[in-house]
This record gives C-alpha cells, structure tokens and sequence, in this order.
C-alpha cells in the first residue's frame, strides 16, 4: 500500500494524535456525531478541563474535531470524515461470524 | 464492496435435520453461538437472551466470559424447517447501559441447501448502513485489542484517502 508523502504526513499527525488513551477515549465520547462541551468531555475522566482541552488542540490540529462557540461555551464535534470506514467494521463483524460458524460445524458434525 | 451487508458461507458434513435442529431449537442454538434463551424460537417472538460463554470453544468461551449474564434481544423472523431461519438484532449490543430498544437493527438470515458435498449454510447480515458511528465504534473499543484497532482503522482510512 503506498502513500503519497503529503498522506504519509497527515496520517503521522492524525496517527500522533491518538496515540493517547485520553484522546481515544475523547474520539470514542465524540463519536455520537453531537458537538459536546469541555465540561461533558470531561466528566469521568482524570484529567482536568485545562488537560482535555490541550488535548483537543492537538486532535484539531490533526484535523480530527473542530469547534465552534455557542455563546460563552466552546463545544467540540468529530470530523466524521476522519475516523469511519465502515468496511473496517464489517471486517470485525465478518470475522465474529467466521467464528460462530467454526463453532456451529463443529457441533453438528461432532 | 458493501459496507451495508454480510455475506458467510460453509459446508457442513452433517444430516439436514441435524444442521436445522442446531439453528432453531434456541437451546441449542445457544450452545454453539454462546447465548441462553428463556423459551423456544417461534416466528415473530421477541427473545430473551443473556450471553453465557459457548461450550464448544474454550478460546472463544473466555472471551466472552466478560459479558456473561448480559441481556441480548433478538427477534426472530421467519422459519421455515430445513430451509430458512431469520432474526434481527442489534449488533454488538454488549453495553448493558446503552438502551438498544430504539436503533436500527440488523437482519440475520441463515439458509440451507443441499449439495453433493454436504449441507452449504449461508449466512447474511444486512443493514449495517443504519448503525449509528458510534456503535461502530464502540464495536472495536469493546474488546482487549479495541484500541489499536480503532487507530489500526484510521491508518488505514488515510492510506486510502
């Protein structure tokens, strides 16, 4: 599989910017497609608000969320466009019935 | 390729009686697949399952050994002895609190046919196009290898962007 030099740079830093548990969970909170604020990202995990929103400069300048403000708040939203390919998931799923059907042939033929 | 269906397909050495009783007697459906039901199959029942580890894989059993005891509902369709078998259900609805009840399902179809060689059971699964990201998502973040599987995804993604 090759890339362009332009692609290799982008995915290192998008590839950087999750390398983190924080930021994965941060995707992971984002992914309901809604623009979320820096309090609601933050609630439950152990990092402070300050810590979150230093992280999510670093996705944004990976071109992973963006953010907007709706009066004094900023609410950050996923660029959805960056994260899914459903094959992948299908791929997972694919591979979860291969094993039931593994599981299904032995216990008919046993 | 589709991103919205599934398609398997095995051979089985073994009478069609045989294959059809393990699809739809739900005991032992449950058994092979790894789910405990609380009545028999019937078509258009709604099923109460929870998951328990299946007792056919040991490997399998201990992954899913986690989950045990989680409700899992599925709905069955149609049925029609020795050829078709069908439900819905959500994919991947492990999380028990995230209240499934009103995402779009999945239809599993299971059909048998006979060949020289066998039994061929052919599994599909369709409508993976109306589920919500963030259940896709969370479907690589639910096991132990979720993480780098998430970002294994992304890497890809870009590499064919």
């Amino acid at each position: 599989m090759r890339s362009s030099a332009a692609q290799t740079s982008r995915s290192a830093s998008l590839f950087a910017a999750l390398g983190d548990e924080t930021r994965l969970r941060l995707v992971v909170r984002l992914s309901g497609g809604g623009a979320l604020s820096i309090a609601s990202l933050t609630e439950g995990l152990p990092v402070t608000r300050q810590g979150i929103t230093k992280h999510l400069q670093v996705m944004e300048h990976a071109g992973l969320v963006r953010n907007h403000r709706r009066g004094r708040e900023s609410l950050w939203q996923l660029d959805q466009r960056r994260l899914t390919d459903a094959r992948k998931y299908l791929d997972l799923i694919s591979k979860q019935w291969d094993d039931a059907l593994a599981r299904l042939k032995r216990f008919v033929e046993e | 390729m589709s991103t919205d269906r599934i398609e398997k397909k095995i051979l089985l050495h073994a009478p069609k009686a045989r294959v059809w009783r393990a699809l739809a007697d739900s005991a032992e459906f449950g058994t092979w697949f790894g789910m405990k039901f609380n009545a028999p199959f019937a078509p258009g029942a709604v099923m109460h399952g929870v998951i328990v580890p299946t007792s056919v894989n040991p490997e399998v059993a201990a992954a899913q050994k986690k989950y045990e005891g989680t409700p899992f509902d599925i709905t069955i369709e149609q049925m029609e002895p020795e050829r078709l078998f069908s439900f819905r259900w959500h994919p991947g609805a492990v999380d028990p609190n995230v209240d499934y009840t009103r995402e779009p399902t999945t239809l599993v179809v299971f059909s048998l046919e006979d060949t020289a060689d066998g039994i061929l059971l052919t599994v599909t699964e369709t409508g993976f196009d109306r589920i919500p990201l963030e259940r896709r998502v969370k479907a690589f973040t639910a096991n132990e290898q979720g993480w780098t599987m998430v970002v294994t995804l992304i890497r890809d993604y870009l590499a064919h962007a």
